[in-house]
C-alpha cells in the first residue's frame, strides 16, 4: 500500500517537475530555454550524492554487521547513483554545448564528477564479479569506503593541477527569481522521490533473486 | 615490531632467492621510457614538458606490475594460510606487506629516476636529491592502497586484470601531486614551489596508510 501510494506520489511528482521546469519557471534571459535542463541537472546530481552518501553508510554497515541487508542497500544504492550521474553528466553537457561552446571541459569540477563515476562504476565491477559470495562483498564495500574517503582528495589535487578556478556558484547565490527556485526545488523532491520508488524496488528485485537461490540450493 | 620485520625479512629473503619482481619492475619502466620517446619523436621541446609525466606513469605502471605479485606469491604456495594462522593482528601483516612492497617499488623508483636522468641529461645533483624524498612520498602513498588492493584483487575471478583498473582511479591524488612536484624539480625550482602539493601528497599518505591497515581485516580474513 505504502509502496504503491509513492509510485503515484514520484509519478505526479515528475510530471509537476515537468511542467515546472518547462512552463512555470521563466526563462532565463541570459542563456535562454537552454537553462531549463539545469532544473533537471541538479535533480540528478543531488540524487547521485545522496546515493554515493548511502553508499558508504551501507558499507561500513555491512563490514561492522556483516548482514546481508546492508550489502544490498549499498550495491543498489550505488547502480543507481552511477544512473542518476550518468543522467548528470550527460544533461550537462547538453547544457555546455550552446553556453560554453563545448561538450566537455576539465575544470576541476567536471573533472572529479568524471572520476566519481569512473569510481563507482569501478565499484559496480567489483561488486557483480562478487556475485553471492558474501566475502568478496566484503571487498566492494573496502573499495567503496577508500573510494568516498578519496574523493575530496581528488577534488584537492585537480583543483592543484588547474590552479585555483572560479566558483561557479558563490555562496550569495547570485539573485534568481523566486519561481526559479521553487521550480528547482520541486525538481529535487521530484527526483528524490523517484530515486526512493527506484530503491525499494531494486531491493525487491535483490531479495526475491536471494530467495530464488535458496529454492535452488534446496532443489540440489 | 618484531612481526613486521619478520613479514619484511621473510618478502626481501624471497625476492633476493628469485629476483623476478625486481627485473621485470625495472625493465618495464625503462621500456616505457624507451616508447615514449619514440612516440614523442625525441623532440626535446615536448620531452621538458613531458618528463615529469614519464617519469611517473613508468613508476606507476611499474609498481602495479609488482603490486599484482605481492599477493599472488602468497597464495601460490598457500603460504598465505600460514601467515594468517600465526596469532598476529591483521593490521601488522598489512604494515608487513606494505612495508616491503614500498621498499621494492621504492628502489625501483630511484633506478627508474637514475635512468631517467642519465637519458634526458639533467644535473644529478640537482635533480636526484630532491627527487627522492618525493619518490618516497609517491609510493607510500601508491603502494598503501596498491597492498590492500592487491589482496583484493587475488581473490577475485579477474585476478591481476582487476588491480589497476582498482588502483588508478584512487591514486590520482598521488600522481596528480608527485607529477607537479617533480616538474617543479626538473625545472630547477624548490619542491616548495609547487604550492600545495606537497601537502597533499602527504596527507594522502598519513589517511590512506591508516584507512588500509583498518579495512585489510575484511580484505584476507578466511581466504
Amino acid at each position: 500500500m505504502m509502496r504503491r501510494l509513492l509510485f503515484i506520489l514520484a509519478f505526479v511528482g515528475i510530471i509537476v517537475s515537468i511542467y515546472a521546469a518547462f512552463i512555470y519557471a521563466p526563462t532565463e534571459p541570459m542563456m535562454g530555454h537552454i537553462q531549463r535542463i539545469f532544473y533537471f541537472h541538479m535533480g540528478t546530481v543531488w540524487v547521485a550524492t545522496v546515493a554515493f552518501i548511502i553508499v558508504f553508510i551501507a558499507s561500513i554497515m555491512y563490514l561492522w554487521k556483516g548482514t546481508r541487508k546492508w550489502d544490498i542497500l549499498a550495491f543498489c544504492s550505488a547502480e543507481l547513483g552511477v544512473l542518476f550521474l550518468t543522467l548528470t553528466i550527460i544533461t550537462g553537457s547538453v547544457w555546455a554545448k550552446p553556453i560554453w561552446g563545448t561538450w566537455w571541459t576539465w575544470d576541476p569540477q567536471l573533472t572529479t564528477t568524471f572520476i566519481l563515476w569512473i569510481l563507482y562504476i569501478v565499484y559496480l565491477v567489483l561488486r557483480s564479479s562478487a556475485g553471492n559470495d558474501t566475502k568478496k562483498a566484503k571487498y566492494a564495500a573496502v573499495f567503496a569506503i577508500i573510494a568516498f574517503i578519496d574523493l575530496p582528495l581528488v577534488y584537492i589535487s585537480v583543483r592543484v593541477m588547474r590552479g585555483i578556478s572560479p566558483v561557479v556558484f558563490g555562496p550569495g547565490g547570485g539573485g534568481i527569481a523566486p519561481e526559479m527556485m521553487n521550480a528547482l526545488l520541486i525538481n529535487l523532491a521530484a527526483c528524490s522521490l523517484l530515486f526512493i520508488v527506484l530503491l525499494l524496488e531494486r531491493i525487491d528485485l535483490e531479495r526475491m533473486k536471494d530467495t530464488l537461490m535458496q529454492f535452488k540450493l534446496r532443489d540440489n | 615490531m618484531n612481526k613486521i620485520w619478520a613479514i619484511i625479512k621473510k618478502d626481501i629473503i624471497t625476492e633476493l632467492r628469485t629476483k623476478e619482481l625486481f627485473s621485470s619492475m625495472l625493465l618495464f619502466a625503462l621500456l616505457i621510457i624507451v616508447v615514449f620517446n619514440f612516440a614523442f619523436g625525441f623532440s626535446v621541446e615536448i620531452l621538458n614538458l613531458a618528463a615529469p609525466a614519464m617519469l611517473w606513469i613508468a613508476f606507476t605502471f611499474a609498481g602495479v606490475l609488482g603490486l599484482s605479485r605481492s599477493f599472488a606469491l602468497e597464495k601460490e604456495g598457500n603460504a598465505i594460510i600460514g601467515m594468517l594462522l600465526t596469532p598476529t593482528d591483521r593490521s601488522l601483516i598489512y604494515a608487513g606487506k606494505m612495508i616491503s612492497n614500498t621498499i621494492f617499488v621504492f628502489i625501483v623508483g630511484i633506478l627508474t629516476v637514475i635512468m631517467f636522468i642519465l637519458f634526458f641529461n639533467y644535473s644529478f645533483l640537482t635533480t636526484l636529491v630532491p627527487l627522492l624524498p618525493i619518490m618516497l612520498l609517491g609510493s607510500i602513498g601508491f603502494v598503501s592502497v596498491g597492498t590492500l588492493f592487491s589482496a583484493m584483487a587475488i581473490n577475485t575471478k579477474l585476478r591481476e586484470v582487476l588491480l589497476p583498473i582498482l588502483l588508478f582511479p584512487i591514486i590520482i591524488p598521488v600522481i596528480v601531486s608527485a607529477v607537479k612536484l617533480s616538474g617543479q624539480v626538473l625545472d630547477g625550482n624548490s619542491v616548495f614551489a609547487a604550492g600545495s602539493s606537497l601537502k597533499l601528497l602527504v596527507s594522502f599518505d598519513i589517511i590512506f596508510v591508516t584507512a588500509c591497515a583498518v579495512t585489510f581485516e575484511y580484505v584476507i580474513d578466511e581466504s
